[in-house]
C-alpha cells in the first residue's frame, strides 16, 4: 500500500474513515439483528469492501446516477442514503427507503439518484447504460456509475453493456468489485481470463486495475474515470481488487476458502490500514478515533430505534405501486 | 385525414413520426431500425428525418438495449424500443420481467419505467419455429407490465400515443401477418384508449373473444356463420394486461355462448385465463360450455399447409361454434 496522498487534509482523512466506520458499524449491527430475527431474507454484508464504496462516492457528484448490486448497504450509506430509512428497509417497514418492499437487496433512493441494489447478477449494467444515454441525450454532464462483482463478468449483460457503452461513447463507470468469489465459486473456477480489466480491451473500453483496499487509490481512479467520461471520452472499467471478509450471505458455511486466506486479507482490511496510516501521519489521534466510533455508534442506535418504532404497512396496501398511482390527495 | 386507406405498417410509422415530433424525450432504438429501415420496414425514412441521436441502430444485444431503454426511461426519456420478434425478446426477458416490471413496486413508487417496447408477433409468413410464435401470454402473466396488441388500423395508429403517455412499461405486440393489411383510418387525431376491449362486430348468438391477427380470422368465420343464420359478436381484447372482464361478460350475458380464439398455444394460454374468468363470473349465463380455438401444440412449422393447420383458422372457428349449437340442441 502506498503512502498517503500528498495533499491529504486531516478533515478529508477523517471524513473517509468516518464513512467507512458508519458502514462497518451499521453492518455489524445488521448481523446481530439478523440473528435476532429482525432482518430476514438474504443479507449480504460488505465487510472488507468499504473503501470502494466510500472512495467512489467521494469522487462523484450529486447529479450522478448510481446502480448497485445486492451487496449495497455500503454504497447506499456512502452515497448519502439516510441510515434510519435504510435500516427500516431491512426491517421491511413502510418507513424504509424503498417503502419496505425491497429489503436488503433492493435499496432505492430517488433523492440521491440511487437506482437500486439488484438481485440479478449483471442486471444493473444495461440500466446504467440507459441512464448514461439519458444524461447524454438531455445534454447533462452527469455520469452513471455501476457496481458489479467479478462474477457478473461471466454474464452476457456485462459484454453487451460494455460494447454498447463504448460504441455510443456513453459516460458509464463500470466498477467491478473483484472479491475473488462469486458466492462460493473462486474466480479461476469460472473464468478463463481472471484479469477482469483485460476483458475491456475487447470493447475498446479504458480500463485499470485498482487496489480496492486503499480508499485513496479508489477515489483517485474513480475521479479520473469520471473526468474522462464527462469530457465525452466514453466509459471506463475499473477492477477493484478486494475481499469479502464475512460470508457471502447469512447462509454460507464458507467451505470454499481457507481461514488463513481470510486472515491474510483481514490484515489488509481498509478500516485497519486507514486508521493506522492516519495515526502514523499525525492526522488523527486516538481520541479522534474514539469520537468517530461513538458518533457512528450513536447513529446506528438511532437508526435501529427508528426502524423498530416504525409501523408495519397495512396489508390493504399490498398492491400499491405495482403500477404508477394517480397523485393522491 | 379522415377516411384515408393505409396499411397497418403505415399506421405504425405515422404513430412513430407523430410521437417523435410531439416530444423531444421520445427516441427509437433497436436492431436495424435506422439504416435498414426496420426489419418490417416500419421505420423506413425515420433516420433521415430525425437523425442518428433519435433513431438508434443497436447491436444484436437484446438484453443490453432493452435494459438501456429501461435505464433511459428512469433517466427522464421516453424510449421506444423495437425488438424484431417476440422470439428474440426472450433474450431480454430478464430486463423486462426482473427490472421493468418490478421497479415501481420494489422502490415503493419512487421510480417508474415509462418505456414502450414494440415487438412483432405471430405466424403467417412461413418463418418457422423461431420467428412465428405468439408468447403474449407470458408477458400478460406479469404484474407491473401493460400489454397491448393493436389489431386494427385505428389501434395501430393510436395506441402508441396512449402507451407513451403511460408512466408504466408498455409492451406493444404487432402481428407480423397484419403489416401489409390495409384499411380505413377513421381519424388520425382521435384519442385511443390503452385499456379496454372493444366490440368489433355486434351479434346476438355467440361471442367470439380474440386479439391480434385472430380478429380477422374471426371476421371471416362470422361471415360464414351469418350465412347459416348464426350472428356472432366479436370482441377484440386490445389490452391483454389488464384484461377487460366487463366487456366480455356483458357480451356473454347477451349471447350465452362463447368461443375464445387465441394464436397462442392452448396450454397456459390467454384463452385459458379469459375462459376461466367467464366461468368464475358468468357461469350461470352460459347455455353451452366455454370453448376455445388455439394454436396446435407444435412449434410453428415452415410449409404453408402445415403452418395454416397449426393456426386457429376460420374453418376451425366455424366448426367449434356449430358444435356449441348442435351439442345443446
Amino acid at each position: 500500500m502506498s503512502g498517503l496522498p500528498e495533499h491529504l487534509t486531516r478533515e478529508h482523512g477523517l471524513r473517509l474513515l468516518r464513512e467507512m466506520l458508519r458502514i462497518r458499524q451499521f453492518e455489524d449491527r445488521c448481523a446481530e439483528l439478523y440473528g435476532a430475527g429482525h432482518i430476514r431474507g438474504f443479507l449480504h454484508l460488505c465487510d472488507g469492501e468499504e473503501a470502494i464504496a466510500v472512495g467512489t462516492m467521494q469522487a462523484l457528484g450529486r447529479g450522478d446516477a448510481i446502480v448497485s448490486t445486492y451487496r449495497e448497504h455500503g454504497h447506499a450509506l456512502a452515497r448519502g442514503v439516510a441510515m434510519g430509512p435504510l435500516m427500516a428497509e431491512l426491517y421491511g417497514k413502510q418507513a424504509g427507503c424503498s417503502g419496505g418492499r425491497g429489503g436488503s437487496m433492493h435499496i432505492f433512493d430517488a433523492a440521491t439518484r440511487f437506482y437500486g441494489g439488484n438481485g440479478i447478477v449483471g442486471g444493473g449494467l444495461p440500466l446504467a447504460v440507459g441512464l448514461a444515454l439519458a444524461e447524454t441525450l438531455q445534454g447533462r454532464n452527469a455520469v452513471a456509475a455501476c457496481f458489479f462483482g467479478e462474477g457478473a463478468a461471466a454474464e452476457g449483460e456485462f459484454h453487451e453493456s460494455l460494447n454498447l457503452a463504448a460504441l455510443w461513447r456513453l459516460p458509464v463507470l463500470f466498477l467491478c468489485e473483484n472479491n475473488l468469489y462469486a458466492m462460493g465459486t473462486a474466480l479461476a473456477r469460472s473464468e478463463s481470463q481472471t484479469d477482469i480489466h483485460a476483458k475491456a480491451a475487447a470493447y475498446a473500453v479504458r480500463a485499470a486495475v485498482v487496489d480496492g483496499m486503499d480508499v485513496f487509490a479508489v477515489e483517485a481512479a474513480v475521479r479520473s474515470a469520471a473526468e474522462h467520461a464527462r469530457a465525452g471520452q466514453g466509459p471506463s472499467l475499473l477492477e477493484f481488487r478486494t475481499y469479502r471478509l464475512r460470508a457471502h450471505s447469512m447462509f454460507d458455511a464458507q467451505l470454499y476458502r481457507d481461514k488463513a486466506e481470510v486472515e491474510e486479507w483481514r490484515q489488509r482490511g481498509p478500516l485497519t490500514t486507514l486508521t493506522t496510516r492516519l495515526k502514523a501521519a499525525g492526522l488523527m489521534t486516538e481520541d479522534d478515533f474514539q469520537r468517530l466510533q461513538h458518533e457512528a455508534d450513536a447513529e446506528v442506535q438511532a437508526a435501529v430505534q427508528f426502524a423498530a418504532d416504525a409501523p408495519w404497512e397495512p396489508v390493504e396496501d399490498l398492491a400499491r405501486h405495482v403500477y404508477a398511482e394517480e397523485v393522491r390527495s | 385525414m379522415s377516411g384515408t386507406r393505409i396499411t397497418y405498417r403505415e399506421a405504425v410509422k405515422q404513430a412513430l413520426r407523430e410521437a417523435l415530433h410531439a416530444d423531444p424525450r421520445v427516441f427509437l432504438m433497436g436492431e436495424d431500425v435506422g439504416k435498414y429501415g426496420g426489419c418490417f420496414a416500419v421505420s423506413k425514412g425515420l433516420l433521415d428525418e430525425f437523425g442518428e441521436a433519435r433513431i438508434r441502430d443497436t447491436p444484436l444485444s437484446e438484453s443490453a438495449f432493452v435494459g438501456a431503454g429501461i435505464g433511459a426511461a428512469l433517466g427522464g426519456l421516453r424510449p421506444i424500443v423495437e425488438v424484431m420478434t417476440v422470439n428474440f425478446s426472450l433474450l431480454a426477458l430478464d430486463q423486462i420481467v426482473n427490472t421493468a416490471a418490478t421497479l415501481s413496486h420494489m422502490s415503493g413508487g419512487q421510480f417508474h419505467v415509462p418505456v414502450v417496447i414494440r415487438m412483432a408477433t405471430g405466424a403467417g409468413r412461413q418463418l418457422a419455429a423461431q420467428h412465428s410464435h405468439s408468447l403474449e401470454a407470458w408477458y400478460a402473466h406479469v404484474p407491473g407490465l401493460r400489454v397491448v396488441e393493436p389489431a386494427t388500423i385505428d389501434d395501430a395508429r393510436g395506441m402508441l400515443r396512449a402507451a407513451l403517455a403511460s408512466p408504466d412499461p408498455v409492451i406493444i405486440f404487432e402481428p407480423i401477418s397484419l403489416y401489409n393489411m390495409d384499411g380505413e383510418l377513421t381519424d388520425a387525431a382521435a384519442a385511443v384508449r390503452l385499456e379496454g376491449a372493444r366490440v368489433h362486430r355486434a351479434g346476438r348468438d355467440v361471442t367470439l373473444v380474440t386479439y391480434g391477427a385472430s380478429l380477422w380470422r374471426c371476421v371471416t368465420a362470422a361471415d360464414t356463420l351469418a350465412a347459416d343464420g348464426i350472428e356472432a359478436e366479436i370482441i377484440d381484447l386490445r389490452s391483454l394486461r389488464p384484461l377487460d372482464d366487463a366487456t366480455v361478460l356483458a357480451s356473454v350475458h347477451r349471447t350465452r355462448r362463447v368461443v375464445i380464439v387465441d394464436e397462442g398455444w392452448r396450454t397456459g394460454s390467454l384463452a385459458a385465463e379469459v375462459g376461466l374468468r367467464i366461468v368464475e363470473q358468468g357461469f350461470y349465463d352460459l347455455d353451452a360450455p366455454v370453448a376455445r380455438v388455439c394454436a396446435e401444440e407444435v412449434p410453428i412449422p415452415y410449409p404453408k399447409h402445415l403452418e395454416d393447420a397449426a393456426l386457429p383458422g376460420p374453418e376451425r372457428i366455424v366448426a367449434t361454434v356449430r358444435r356449441l349449437f348442435s351439442d345443446v340442441q
